[in-house]
């Protein structure tokens, strides 16, 4: 196999190393080789959009370009990369004249590009072409007691919809069910975080992450399991200012999909970058029982 | 009580203000909007909002300049595109509330000391300087530009709880190949405008 070119963004190797530190034995679990695409830059999230949206699809372009020579396409996991990626793809092969133009800018500057990248989320990758049977095949320890709450936001799912339905995705939950655990029915499940609002207008930022917390926890979920580092961060950073301001215990543990499912088969908890939580895990760990590879 | 006018006479609109808005890239359709308020309920921001995304793509298709480039509106929007994938109409909302966040800052008409648009300039600043950001150092200077340096002490303590897990990093990133990222930029800009 091939494999892809792994695109880490900048969130995986500061803030979310622990998405970094169990997607890659996870993905070396399951046999799909990864290299990191060298010298990527940043995609510029939804921050360059809002500044030049030319310059941001011009520098998307040089991160496909990276990947294009390399003869692999990008698995970007953090979901404000991969959808900045897609659309960036998406642009440059539209045909319209500003798309052209920097297309032949990107030539002028030694990083051409033909069009021939697919940009893909690691869980569709794990779901859609790994497949949960063999997956399910290499699950060691599944998660019987454990309940998760899914929580996809909104990058992944939207605006594209060709991963899963814009509402109500199953692709997470599916996986979940696989590595043994059982997803409860949450309605929140792509509901906005407040991405970067929730750093700078804390009086938003409290209140959509109070939403999910008290949702996941009214269901019953024993944790979070996420897809996307600032979902991640938000729903982690919020946790005791949400407590003291509305006085209801919503402590639950953000956790990665990949670290979960690497408990599943058989990694173990510091391998995974469970130390990394600002959140205590105790509540967790006693659900999942002993067998727990420590 | 004082009677006062909310609204504008049509004189006082700028009917160019569509077709500027119009020729960004994702804004084509937004004329067929039938202000059926689907954005707006649909939008998790919208209760914050001093206009709704349907009264904001009303006042772009009726030349309300002023009223739509001025909005927090604007900064509010998080670009979950949940207004987007729900419109009956097709209209790109997330883009058009992206080609009129770019506007404001082109005109330099955004609320001042707004994090948001500061955040927004300040990492493309430095991606296009370094090719990556640095999240510890693009806050850092998020506090000090939007002049709210003493609320970083607040913040301490988070701090000390990511450093101790080992989530924090001071070290400023960058790509290898800096020449081909500034000449990439310098061949966009060139002929852009």
């Amino acid at each position: 196999m091939n494999g892809y070119a792994y695109y880490p963004g900048c969130s995986l190797k500061e803030n979310s190393r622990s998405y970094e530190q169990s997607l890659l034995p996870v993905f070396k679990e399951i046999g799909v080789p990864l290299e990191e695409l060298n010298d990527w830059n940043c995609c510029g999230a939804t921050a360059y959009f809002s500044v030049d949206d030319t310059m941001a699809a011009a520098i998307s372009g040089r991160n496909l370009s990276l990947a294009e020579k390399s003869g692999r396409d990008i698995l970007a996991p953090c979901a404000g990369c991969y959808l900045t990626l897609k659309k960036s793809n998406v642009f440059l092969a539209s045909g319209q004249p500003k798309a052209e133009k920097i297309l032949g800018d990107l030539k002028s500057a030694g990083c051409e590009y033909h069009g021939t990248v697919k940009v893909k989320h690691p869980l569709e990758v794990l779901v859609r072409e790994i497949g949960l049977d063999a997956l399910r095949a290499k699950i060691r320890r599944p998660l019987t007691n454990l309940k998760v709450a899914c929580y996809y936001g909104c990058q992944l799912v939207r605006p594209f919809t060709d991963v899963d339905d814009a509402d109500y995705p199953m692709i997470l939950d599916d996986l979940m069910t696989a590595a043994g655990a059982t997803p409860v029915d949450f309605a929140a499940k792509t509901r906005c975080c407040g991405g970067s609002l929730t750093g700078t207008i804390e009086e938003v930022g409290l209140r959509l992450n109070y939403i999910l917390l008290k949702e996941a926890k009214r269901r019953g979920a024993d944790c979070i399991v996420t897809i996307c580092p600032l979902c991640q961060f938000n729903l982690e950073i919020t946790q005791r200012k949400i407590v003291r301001r509305f006085k209801e215990d919503l402590t639950l543990p953000i956790l990665f999909f990949s670290q979960v499912l690497g408990l599943a088969l058989g990694l173990s908890e510091k391998t995974l970058g469970f130390s990394r939580s600002i959140i205590p895990l105790d509540a967790f760990r006693a659900k999942l029982g002993n067998g727990g590879a420590k | 009580m004082e009677i006062l006018r909310k609204v504008k006479y049509e004189e006082e609109l700028d009917p160019g203000f569509l077709d500027e808005i119009i020729r960004a890239s994702g804004c084509e359709k937004i004329e067929a909007c039938i202000q059926c308020g689907t954005c707006s309920s649909s939008c998790p921001m919208s209760v914050y909002m001093d206009y709704p995304p349907r009264k904001i793509i009303a006042m772009v298709k009726n030349g309300f300049r002023e009223e739509a480039l001025r909005s927090f509106t604007l900064w509010l929007c998080p670009s979950c595109y949940t207004c987007q994938v729900r419109c009956p109409a097709q209209i790109k909302i997330t883009d058009v509330m992206y080609a009129l966040k770019r506007k404001a800052i082109e005109e330099k008409v955004y609320p001042q000391r707004f994090a948001i648009p500061i955040l927004d300039k300040e990492m493309s600043r430095r991606i296009a300087k370094h090719g990556r950001n640095s999240e510890m150092r693009l806050i850092l200077s998020l506090y000090w530009k939007s002049r709210k340096p003493l609320e970083l002490l607040k913040m301490a303590p988070l701090g000390w709880r990511l450093m101790k897990a080992g989530r924090m990093s001071f070290k400023n990133e960058a790509i290898k190949d800096k020449k081909q990222l500034k000449a990439l930029l310098a061949a966009v800009r060139e002929g852009a405008r």
